[in-house]
């Protein structure tokens, strides 16, 4: 198992490469200099090819890619923001804790919803709840994230006054947008436990376990779900992964100083180092999610598990009764 | 030990009324062997998973009847009560080993809580000793306690599924076409390695098969089902040498003589009734060689047509009852 992660963490490398290969030769092909940007108009041509070669802008480009690279992997140099002249690490990390928290919680909540309902819907199949639970998804899903988060800032907010309408200092104020956030996950995490706990509770296995005189609890918790657990991993996965980006509607509704927010702003004052390093980030944070859940597959799966590792027979110490027949 | 009692099981779909099961009775004695014969969707699992009240419902529903464990009606007990019938009294063993094992649980445990539902005081490392023991005993190494179903063959996977129904030592064992799935060389060693610890356990069993050599090997006694109907039932020499009901002739009619040159199988005509529109009078009638016009509309009474070899067959009930000797 330990030599499959090392090997997954080895994968990374390319996919990440391959990100920063296609954001630098877009920026690469994008139109305009960027060091006429810098210095204005104006200035002298002898000016431009000096910083143009301090740069190293006038190199080719495999050689900028080369250099841009080693900078992030050596010094962890993603440029200087064009638009506060701060490094753009610093920039992107002074974000990055609101939008990791954000997405967390909102996945918590989210599941905390689901996973029970999805159960519940599975097992209590065409009844009240079921239904109930079917048409609160079908809102979840269908309702936007910026209208759903008005109508909490209407009723927590101004009416009941619980909770506080913007920003994201303490927790409090995280329980909206992760609310907001959560419950469009939620419908989706619950349709996907519904329909996978179904088709789980109608295997043999199932009724194996209810022939031994399994209590339902048993039957369900510890045979059904599971099994039925795989496709529920991927889909929060998906989720978890996506919200890292950051959830650009629910930031700006809440006011989050989130990364959502900042590549918003980025991409609308052409910001492109800013962008670029967000981008490499989200890369980063989708891969290494994709790890853990594919991690998780193997721990709650062993069939997965052992094609990953080589077969490893644990020796039973009890050795009584070991006729043999047949 | 068993009594089944006018057992009628229906299954209330969309379509219509899936009538599975009407009217068996049949009894199993302590300690005998009792074959269950018929072509598929006879209704034979279906009587099975009624005696363990396992019919899943929706939409299967059992209407009528009654079936008795040692005087004792199960369709009477609370659902917590059969639980403690379920795996202790009778345990099944299910037709695919390759299904009917949880793929995410390690065999030994999957034995073990066997040993914990029914004895909630036995520690957990008592009820692992007990599931190393019966691996044992169904001739599987009991360092294999750690692996998982997918680890295993087919043959051995359905040995730990006999390990698993054998573990309380029931008084009835179900076994559900146990070596249907497996391979023909395996399937005389699972069943040798049956009856073997049947006699050892000493528990009385219910073989569904639709292998009339299988039946005649094994059982003491057979019930041949058809349409979810008992249209035979008899001791193995009574049923084989005297055969009474017209489709039981056909089905022997229907093994291939080896010692015949013959160029096409002699199979009955015709196919099984569709079970949500049974014929009025006997089910059997629009494929019978002997029938009458009254088969049409009446309906078949068992007829004794020597002691303890019943025949549901308007003819033979006639004659029994008119003291023809057949």
């Amino acid at each position: 198992m330990g030599r499959y992660i090392f090997k997954r963490v080895l994968y990374m490398i390319p996919v990440l490469l391959g990100v920063m290969l296609i954001i630098f030769t877009m920026l690469y092909l994008t139109p305009g200099d960027p060091v006429r940007m810098m210095l204005g108009d104006d200035a002298d041509e002898a000016a431009i090819a000096q910083l143009r070669s301090e740069l190293g802008l006038d190199e080719p480009y495999l050689a900028q890619f080369i250099n841009y690279v080693k900078k992030i992997v050596m010094k962890l140099d993603f440029g200087v923001s064009y638009v506060t002249g701060r490094p753009v690490i610093e920039e992107i990390m002074s974000r990055y804790p609101t939008t990791l928290i954000l997405a967390t919680v909102s996945t918590l909540v989210a599941i905390a919803m689901a996973i029970p309902l999805g159960i519940l819907s599975a097992i209590y199949q065409n009844s009240w709840i079921d239904n109930i639970s079917r048409i609160v998804a079908l809102v979840g899903v269908s309702m936007p994230n910026f209208w759903q988060g008005l109508l909490m800032i209407l009723l927590f907010s101004v009416n009941l006054k619980w909770f506080p309408a913007s920003g994201f200092t303490t927790p409090a104020h995280w329980i909206l947008p992760a609310l907001t956030i959560g419950t469009s996950g939620a419908a989706a995490i619950m349709r996907t436990t519904r329909s996978s706990m179904l088709e789980v509770i109608r295997q043999d296995y199932v009724r194996t376990a209810r022939a031994k005189g399994a209590p339902e609890g048993i039957v369900i918790w510890k045979h059904a779900l599971r099994n039925a657990l795989i496709p529920v991993l991927t889909i929060v996965g998906i989720r978890f992964g996506a919200s890292l980006a950051g959830s650009i509607v629910s930031e700006q509704v809440f006011s989050i100083p989130g990364l959502g927010k900042l590549m918003v702003d980025s991409i609308r004052n052409r910001n492109y180092p800013v962008i670029q390093g967000g981008v490499l980030l989200i890369a980063l944070a989708y891969s290494i999610i994709n790890l853990i859940v594919d991690i998780l597959y193997a721990f709650v799966d062993p069939r997965i598990k052992s094609q990953y590792s080589a077969k490893k027979r644990v020796k039973y110490a009890g050795k009584e009764g070991q006729g043999s027949v047949g | 030990m068993l009594s089944i009692r006018e057992l009628y099981i229906h299954y209330i779909t969309d379509e219509g009324i899936v009538k599975a099961v009407n009217g068996v009775s049949f009894d199993v004695q302590e300690g005998e062997t009792v074959g269950l014969v018929g072509e598929t969707g006879a209704g034979k699992t279906t009587t099975a998973l009624g005696v363990m009240r396992l019919v899943p419902n929706p939409p299967g529903r059992i209407i009528s009847g009654d079936i008795l464990l040692n005087g004792e009606s199960l369709l009477g007990l609370t659902e917590a009560q059969m639980r403690k019938i379920r795996g202790e009294k009778i345990a099944m063993i299910f037709q695919d080993p390759m299904t009917s094992l949880n793929p995410v649980l390690t065999v030994g445990d999957q034995i073990a809580e066997v040993v914990r539902f029914h004895n909630k005081k036995t520690s957990r490392a008592d009820a692992f000793k007990k599931a190393a023991e019966m691996l044992g005993t169904v001739g599987i190494d009991p360092d294999r306690m750690d692996e998982y179903p997918h680890q295993f063959s087919g043959g051995m996977k359905q040995r730990v599924g006999i390990a698993i129904a054998l573990t309380c030592n029931p008084g009835l064992l179900i076994a559900d076409e146990p070596t249907t799935a497996l391979d023909v060389t395996i399937q005389a060693q699972v069943l040798n390695l049956m009856v073997k610890l049947k006699k050892e356990f000493n528990t009385s069993m219910l073989l569904i098969t639709h292998d009339l050599g299988v039946v005649a090997d094994v059982c003491d006694k057979v019930a041949i089902m058809y349409a979810g109907e008992i249209v035979e039932f008899g001791a193995v020499p009574d049923v084989y040498r005297n055969t009474g009901h017209p489709y039981t002739i056909g089905l022997f009619g229907s093994i291939p003589d080896v010692k015949k040159k013959v160029k096409r199988l002699s199979p009955i005509q015709g196919l099984m009734p569709d079970p949500v529109d049974l014929p009025a009078g006997c089910s059997f009638e629009p494929r019978c060689q002997v029938a009458t016009a009254e088969c049409k509309t009446l309906k078949p009474r068992v007829g004794e047509i020597s002691p303890g070899h019943m025949v549901k067959c308007t003819h033979h009930w006639r004659e029994a009852n008119h003291g023809h000797s057949s």
